[in-house]
């Protein structure tokens, strides 16, 4: 059974298509990419299927277990964060607020969660700095400790290494990856680096005038990848 | 000093001044309380628009002859803080011009009222007092001070129960509707907060002055505090201080009760910044 399942999904704004005809299943333990030009859709089709948005038409499947597990969620930052007054350790564990209810107060368990997800991250050093101090990778980490707090099993990250410098992202890709095969969590990750999504991804969702749904593997050989990598060059 | 002293002493002896220095610090712990939440999701301007909606409300309820106008003025706020919160996220008339439209007309419309029907021999000076509460808090009855302890413990005790939801919502609203956190409920909660306390905080600075009294304890706690508790904790300090301050000088200096506390508000943001400004100084040196 797929974790998520997509079937004949159509995107937008207000009734407005910007996609349409997309079908896909996320399998537990996959890696996927989503690749596509600018305005492509790629962000409106991470938020529909995480349900910030209503799709336009078309169904969307969730395993019955995921709800359970939680869904992690690592979005683009917001101009609020830019100034927001709050440290590592606020942030983080407000990862845990989807599974407190109506419960005002955090249990021993979230906290507990939260500080092993910190010190796995290697930030523990920075557990009480504001998170508006700390440089672009270190707040990237912060926010996907927060997102591992909400869950064991699903990561969705929204353009994860833009805006850092390539020693930065290589470890940010090499963690991720790292979740993936060691702690089996699916991934889901938007990506402008084709490059970084053909060496780390198991399966490729490629959208935009030709949608492309498929494994690596197959993706390399249809051609789609070469064109694209040349006409991101050509930009 | 020791004048002085005396003074204040014979002053609080009269139960009038009692009522205004509880009522006035409640009504500043309250509205410090989510001014963090309302500067950071850029919502300062709602507060302003509000107050002025609650202008109007207490025009008509003027007009009307109502003998207790909290009665119409809360409900109207509150209805308007959801509708303000509903258009600010998606509909055709952006958010900013929608609360410029609501506040200015509500303003503009209450005056008209007020104009045309009042029986008051000092319209002026009702309006006045209105739109900068110059003596209000003086003239509490009992019943208003109680109702008015009783609404400030339940937003106290909001704020303290959803603190932590509060902040997920603020710091990425995305995220915490990913996660499973009803957002919509949670910002829904944040605006009836904000049109209780509102309508409360007329009492003291009248309604043109309302926001400062929001806005300028969050901004001075977020110059030197690093985190969200600290900032929250410290801006219900500054906004009780300078409330209490100002309501002593006031009485003192007969000065009017709302922009004297406003004034001590400013004041205390200058000091917050020079200090942050010097720790930054130090800080490289």
């Amino acid at each position: 059974m797929a974790l998520i399942t997509c079937q004949d999904l159509a995107l937008g704004y207000e009734g407005r298509r910007i996609l349409s005809g997309l079908s896909f299943a996320v399998h537990a333990g996959d890696y996927l990419c989503i690749l596509g030009e600018n305005g492509s859709g790629k962000s409106t089709l991470m938020r529909t299927v995480l349900g910030l948005q209503p799709p336009v038409s078309g169904e969307i499947r969730m395993d019955d277990g995921l709800h359970a597990k939680g869904i992690g969620y690592l979005p683009q930052q917001t101009a609020i964060q830019k100034d927001f007054p709050a440290s590592v350790w606020e942030v983080v564990l407000s990862g845990c607020q989807g599974s407190c209810g109506m419960r005002p107060c955090y249990t021993k368990a979230e906290k507990q969660r939260a500080l092993d997800n910190i010190q796995s991250l290697g930030l523990a050093p920075l557990l009480r700095r504001c998170y508006r101090d700390l440089s672009g990778g270190q707040q990237q980490r912060v926010l996907l400790a927060r997102a591992l707090c909400a869950t064991s099993s699903l990561l969705f990250l929204d353009e994860p290494v833009s805006g850092l410098d390539p020693k930065v992202t290589a470890e940010l890709y090499a963690l991720i990856r790292r979740l993936n095969h060691e702690q089996g969590i699916t991934v889901i990750m938007i990506s402008h680096d084709v490059g970084a999504a053909l060496h780390y991804a198991s399966h490729i969702l490629h959208i935009g005038e030709t949608t492309f749904f498929g494994t690596k593997e197959a993706y390399l050989r249809s051609g789609l990848a070469r064109r694209f990598t040349e006409g991101g060059e050509a930009e | 000093m020791t004048a002085i002293w005396e003074k204040l002493t014979i002053y609080l002896q009269y139960p009038f001044v009692r009522y205004a220095l509880i009522v006035g610090v409640l009504i500043a712990l309250c509205s410090s309380l989510l001014g963090v939440t309302l500067v950071l999701k850029r919502f300062s301007f709602i507060g302003d628009g509000l107050s002025h909606v609650a202008f109007g409300a207490m025009a008509i309820a003027g007009v009307l002859h109502l003998t207790d106008d909290m009665l119409l003025v809360l409900p109207v706020t509150v209805i308007c803080a959801v509708l303000l919160l509903r258009t600010g996220q998606h509909t055709k008339i952006k958010g900013d011009a929608a609360i410029a439209m609501i506040s200015v007309g509500a303003l503009a419309v209450g005056y008209l009222l007020l104009n045309l029907f009042s029986t008051s021999a000092n319209l002026s000076g009702d309006v006045c007092s209105t739109l900068f509460g110059s003596t209000s808090i003086l003239t509490l009855t009992k019943t208003e001070v109680w109702l008015c302890v009783a609404l400030s413990v339940a937003v106290v005790a909001i704020f303290l129960f959803f603190y932590n939801k509060i902040f997920a919502v603020t710091f990425d609203e995305d995220f915490a509707r990913a996660t499973g956190t009803c957002a919509g409920t949670y910002n829904l909660l944040i605006a009836v907060v904000i049109a209780v306390i509102i309508v409360l905080a007329m009492n003291l600075v009248g309604s043109l002055l309302i926001s400062a009294l929001i806005i300028f304890p969050a901004m001075c706690a977020m110059r030197l505090f690093r985190s969200f508790r600290s900032v929250t904790v410290c801006s219900a300090v500054v906004s009780v201080c300078a409330a209490l301050l100002g309501i002593l000088i006031s009485i003192l200096a007969s000065t009017p009760v709302g922009s004297t506390i406003v004034a001590v508000d400013i004041a205390a943001f200058l000091i917050f910044t020079v200090i942050a400004r010097l720790r930054t100084l130090g800080g490289r040196g």
